[in-house]
């Protein structure tokens, strides 16, 4: 499946917003600020980019996804489902005893998934595993890894990035969800990341400032990562965190509550078509 | 059992990683900068595009394993062992046992036998952490012939590893090419006055022991609990109404180790009392292997006073 129109990818996005809603509002927990915060991300590469197939999720040679920040689940759940990977009906059982839709992803648990996430810092680590592993077998897929501006403060993904370096590792393609907000605060506030992009050049990544809900930059984006030889490249992506719902945009709060009955259905609203 | 010649448990490891990287091409192997000291240097170079060297990051080549393992790939990560279960815990625990990937992790330079590097380097909790991770095995070779039948056993099985080496020589105990069974002890002798049982690089203090008691007229039997998780509760229990003694001998923590274990089969299915041996509830030190494992009370000298006890 590979969807090119800019205006059915929007649609897509905008139901896979619906859903992290739907998800988050009857599990009453999770994360919506840092789901919605990534959707056109997770979009483009589900539609648009990655070589995958839900009738054969282990495939081997199908090309890798790695949800770093594990805690956007609903994200990834909602884009499993809208390409048919589960059912949607399960997605009302996300977070619910039994459900296969853990808090955070379990690979075992559900297709389509390629690594179980959660514990902030390590998915560039096991993207890195993933790329090398291409690269020995003459595989040819290309690994993909979401981070967040939070989680880049985990020393592990510095790590990581030296790898990916010393490896040039050029069939793998990280994203910075850089929507700018942390638990405790803005990104500045909580720890300072300053020069983001100036950090991964110097760890020796190619690196593009995209906006992160603009479709079109974010193809053109991972079309040039794909020609960039020799090196990783790291989509840093502007974002921000609730985005789609006006009373959770930018709103620190909105990191990891779920919304009321009264929010549910402003949200609901603000997301018709 | 007349065999003098010694040989460290990490030498055996890179030996039969050598072997095993022939016959079997999924095999990668990564280390973090130590490759001389924990031998997969041998693999190294006889293999060096499956060979990767992660620099002085252990966390990262944790979950780096676990990415290969996604893909079918069967690693081999080698560091000692305080920073494997220690410093890479977290990694251990989320990116490898939770979602059960076939990473063995083979950690050298366990226990007070490091020596002259000291308490920062001498890992005494490993066993007890690494028992607790649902999916994990810990296996603790007793010598060379364990090690290398080992090894290669551990690749035919799927799921994770921990795999305990030391940096001591020790004496070779078995003849080679014995074969074992994972989650089975050996058990050497049949005296009943006590059961020695041990693991790692103290199974050979066990059996010195049980020679010298046995000239003494005192028999005793060894038993050689390679598998520490899962643990054979079938030969502690049968080995606690046989004989009058149980004692446990480990170069580890006395807490939430072999003796630990131990204690917990025979507190539900057999209660008695056990003589745990092993590091009391404290941090090691410099010095010469041997010298410590008498300061630290580890020694066949220590376990026939133990036996000798009223």
């Amino acid at each position: 499946m590979k969807i090119t129109e800019k205006e059915e990818l929007q649609k897509i996005a905008k139901q896979i917003r619906r859903d992290i809603i739907e998800q988050v509002y009857v599990a009453k927990s999770g994360h919506p600020g840092g789901s919605l915060s990534c959707v056109e991300i997770l979009t483009v590469l589900y539609f648009n980019q990655m070589n995958i197939h839900e009738k054969e999720p282990e495939d081997l040679a199908r090309d890798r996804f790695v949800l770093s920040k594990g805690h956007c689940a609903p994200a990834l759940y909602a884009c499993l489902a809208e390409r048919g990977f589960l059912p949607k009906e399960e997605l009302k059982t996300f977070r619910q005893i039994h459900s296969a839709l853990q808090g955070h992803p379990d690979k075992n648990k559900v297709a389509g998934i390629d690594m179980s996430t959660g514990s902030l810092g390590q998915g560039l680590s096991v993207a890195n595993g993933m790329a090398l592993s291409s690269k020995l077998n003459h595989d040819g897929y290309r690994v993909y890894c979401l981070l967040g501006d939070g989680e880049i403060e985990e020393g592990q993904v510095w790590e990581a990035a030296m790898t990916a370096s010393k490896y040039h590792l050029d069939n793998l393609c990280a994203i910075l969800d850089y929507n700018d907000l942390q638990i405790d605060g803005t990104i500045e506030e909580v720890k300072g990341l300053d020069n983001i992009e100036g950090k991964f050049k110097s760890f020796g990544f190619h690196t593009i400032v995209v906006d992160g809900h603009n479709i079109e930059q974010l193809i053109n984006a991972f079309e040039t990562a794909k020609i960039t030889k020799g090196k990783p490249t790291i989509l840093i992506a502007k974002t921000r965190k609730g985005k789609g719902i006006s009373f959770m945009e930018n709103q620190v709060e909105w990191h990891g509550k779920a919304p009321n009955e009264e929010e549910y259905e402003q949200a609901k609203k603000e997301l018709e078509d | 059992m007349e065999q003098t010649q010694k040989i460290a448990t990490r030498q055996s490891y890179g030996e039969a990683l050598l072997e095993l990287g022939k016959e079997r091409k999924e095999i990668v192997v990564l280390d973090a900068d130590l490759s001389t000291a924990t031998k997969t240097n041998l693999f190294a170079k006889a293999f060096p595009e499956r060979f990767f060297d992660m620099g002085i990051a252990e966390q990262d080549m944790l979950s780096t394993a676990a990415g290969f393992a996604t893909c079918k790939k069967i690693p081999y990560v080698s560091t000692f062992a305080v920073f494997a279960a220690g410093r890479a815990y977290d990694q251990i625990r989320n990116s490898i046992c939770y979602p059960n990937l076939n990473v063995k992790i083979c950690a050298t330079h366990s226990g007070i036998t490091v020596g002259e590097d000291g308490a920062t380097h001498q890992m005494l909790e490993d066993i007890a952490m690494m028992r607790t991770l649902p999916n994990m095995k810990v296996i603790s070779p007793s010598d060379d012939t364990q090690t290398k039948w080992l090894i290669k056993e551990i690749a035919k099985i799927e799921g994770p590893v921990y795999v305990r080496l030391s940096r001591l020589a020790t004496p070779v105990l078995y003849e080679s090419n014995t074969v074992f069974e994972i989650g089975k002890a050996v058990q050497i002798g049949e005296g009943t006055e006590a059961s020695i049982i041990a693991t790692g690089d103290v199974v050979a203090e066990a059996r010195k022991a049980q020679e010298i008691l046995e000239e003494q007229g005192i028999f005793v039997r060894v038993i050689d609990m390679h598998t520490i998780k899962p643990i054979d509760k079938e030969v502690i229990v049968k080995c606690a109404k046989e004989t009058k003694k149980i004692i446990t001998i480990e170069d580890h923590s006395i807490f939430g180790g072999l003796g630990s274990s131990v204690c917990e089969v025979l507190a539900e299915e057999y209660p008695c009392k056990v003589i745990r041996m092993g590091i009391k509830d404290t941090f090691g030190q410099s010095g010469k292997a041997e010298d410590l494992m008498q300061y630290y009370g580890i020694t066949a000298k220590d376990i026939i006073k133990k036996v000798r006890e009223a």
